[in-house]
């Protein structure tokens, strides 16, 4: 036997424990999901009531899926002008100079703070601001807790970007430049849309980012389970009442918490493929 | 070839497997017996100092996982630990469901206050009506006549109320729900008692850190906080009206109060709205749970015995000590006198253990 052939023995064997462990994910959700499903059936999902009252228990799903749509696509949103300006600034503008290695550097370093920091930073400063600017009378809810995911995931959309946006090939850009367009019309009309894809696929990874963050929405939004009726409300995320329930839960509710688990694995996954889709499109 | 090589990979691992195993279990039949117990987070910063304490004296390891009341219970139930603890007693129907019989020993125990946060205004009376009327959202603001009336001299401000619970499942909130359901019949219907509940109002904050953070951060917020973490903060709270019609400020000693009614033999009882007159309203005790035979899962006895003797030495006054020390209210003689009649009916292999 060469080397050849148990290099690629064992990439086969570590890729397959990849593929055991999500299969073993799923199987674990479902079957964990399976008693309320048995118990509402498909009501668990649109439902509001959240009751976890032994006697007259009755869990529904849409308030936290809700909560968890509208904090993330928020964050999406204040996000993207902030990631594509810095991108566009460091990796076309001030390429290779020294205050875009800074601010690269910077960014990377944004990705590394421990989420509850986040949640702190937003508790003790960002939170009383908003009260001050009048926004909201207690300072939680889903804007200031959007506002922060949308700091917490820029590394996400900028770092993929700036990537791929100094990938582009400079001969295109020459190209466009001896026709005698100039840096604006360059930078839009050839280098942002020969990075296209992969701008998409940058900010679809942060937007699955800001899904799954658990500790610093928990601190900001203010945990309660109903439809919020504005971005200055309170509401609650499926990855945060997981976070704060689990600890205690058995039996119905426990079954339920796996549930919006699953859920939210099947949320991502729609995204991943919604996201895939777009990048076919445009590439 | 490709199968053969996974046959071998899997070989290797699964026989890598089988030799850490053996290792372990000779280490551990080679070492002293050493306790293992697992349970409510409540009592924790107790247990932690009194079985550090107990381990220099006794030269005996007791390692405590603060997992939750639910997880130490699940861990008795498949018989990982020494014992469990708890901060809400086992129900029939749960004691029933546990693979043998188990017995309760309450350990200490802890009052739920109820802070606020009101620029100038260092204490406030509340009663019955006017506490389950401020959590169930029918009394809104500071200035209401309600509150005013109840508490002469004190100027309200013209401020909405800001209600802030538990996010997390907690005893905690169990203690406290279990409380209003006694005091309201309202309560009782529409919100219920329990580990976690449908709010009808306010906002929720994670463990006792987190609202007593959230209601000093708030003006005008009000909320409930466990005694052993209140305590030690500078946070203003409520004196309560307990069932003689006494406002009573929590305090270790209106704590140890409500322990002084009648107690049933297993002391699985809830301390709320003790009807003693200088005791707080809501208390309640927090326990260990053990299995009331402790031979199984191929314990030895002498590990059966230590695990008493460590549980004994718990009811002495030199951990009730430590209990004042860490802010939790030590157990009223009556009680620690039950305990230790429930220690001695522990058996080993039916028989009885001498400790």
């Amino acid at each position: 036997m060469n080397s050849e052939n148990i290099t690629k023995n064992i990439l086969f064997v570590t890729s397959l424990i990849i593929l055991l462990i999500s299969i073993g994910m799923v199987i674990t959700l479902v079957s964990g999901s399976i008693p309320i499903f048995k118990e509402f059936g498909f009501q668990f999902i649109y439902s509001t009531e959240w009751d976890p009252t032994a006697g007259r228990e009755n869990y529904g799903a849409l308030p936290v899926i809700v909560g968890t749509l509208i904090t993330s696509f928020l964050a999406l949103i204040i996000c993207l002008p902030l990631a594509f300006s810095t991108s566009l600034f460091i990796a076309e503008y001030y390429k290779g100079s020294i205050i875009s290695k800074i601010i690269g550097t910077l960014i990377d370093l944004l990705a590394g703070i421990p989420s509850i920091v986040y949640g702190l930073w937003g508790f003790y400063v960002l939170r009383p601001f908003i009260v001050q600017l009048g926004l909201s009378e207690q300072g939680y809810g889903i804007f200031t807790s959007s506002l922060v995911l949308a700091i917490m995931i820029i590394p996400y959309a900028t770092s993929l970007s700036t990537e791929i946006i100094s990938l582009v090939p400079n001969h295109l850009k020459e190209a466009a430049y001896s026709l005698g367009a100039t840096r604006l019309e360059v930078i839009f009309n050839v280098t942002v849309p020969a990075a296209r894809s992969g701008i998409i696929a940058s900010y679809i990874l942060a937007f699955g980012r800001a899904i799954g963050e658990t500790m610093a929405v928990t601190m900001l939004i203010g945990n309660r389970n109903a439809i919020p009726h504005s971005i200055f409300d309170i509401g609650n995320t499926m990855a945060s009442v997981i976070a704060n329930q689990f600890g205690e839960a058995e039996g119905l509710k426990l079954s339920a918490l796996i549930a919006i688990g699953l859920l939210l694995f099947l949320i991502t996954a729609i995204i991943n493929y919604l996201g895939k889709l777009v990048i076919k499109q445009f590439s | 070839m490709k199968k053969l090589i996974i046959i071998l990979l899997a070989v290797v691992v699964f026989a890598s497997c089988e030799n850490n195993n053996t290792k372990s279990n000779t280490e551990n039949k080679k070492s002293n017996v050493s306790i293992a117990a697992a349970g409510a987070t409540f009592p924790m910063p107790f247990y932690n100092m009194a079985f550090k304490a107990y381990t220099q004296k006794s030269g005996i390891p007791v390692s405590y996982g603060g997992i939750g009341s639910g997880g130490g219970i699940r861990s008795l139930k498949d018989k990982v630990v020494d014992f469990g603890a708890s901060d809400a007693f086992l129900n029939d129907a749960k004691m029933a469901e546990m693979p043998a019989p188990v017995v309760h020993i309450p350990t200490c125990s802890g009052a739920v206050v109820i802070a606020f946060n009101l620029d100038g205004i260092n204490s406030i009376k509340l009663n019955p009506d006017v506490l389950t009327k401020i959590f169930m959202g029918k009394i809104t603001q500071w200035n209401d006549p309600q509150l005013t009336k109840l508490n002469p001299g004190i100027n309200f401000p013209d401020a909405g109320i800001k209600v802030v619970h538990r996010s997390d499942g907690s005893g905690t909130t169990a203690i406290f729900s279990d409380y209003m359901s006694k005091i309201s019949s309202d309560w009782k219907d529409q919100i219920g008692a329990g580990k976690s509940l449908n709010w009808p109002v306010g906002m929720g904050a994670k463990g006792n850190p987190g609202v007593a953070g959230t209601i000093s951060q708030t003006e005008g917020s009000i909320g409930y906080i466990g005694s052993e973490y209140a305590f030690a903060q500078k946070i203003s709270f409520a004196f309560l009206q307990n069932q003689s019609g006494n406002f009573i400020e929590p305090s270790l000693e209106s704590v140890s109060a409500a322990g002084n009614g009648e107690i049933p033999a297993d002391t699985r009882i809830m301390l709320t709205n003790s009807t003693d007159p200088n005791a707080y309203p809501i208390c309640g005790f927090t326990w260990i749970v053990l299995y009331k035979d402790q031979d199984f899962n191929g314990r030895t006895e002498e590990q059966a015995k230590e695990t008493l003797k460590l549980l004994n030495w718990m009811l002495q006054p030199e951990a009730q000590d430590i209990a004042k020390k860490v802010n939790y209210a030590p157990l009223p003689q009556n009680v620690v006198g039950m305990a230790k009649e429930i220690l001695n009916s522990v058996t080993y292999d039916g028989k009885p253990l001498q400790y």
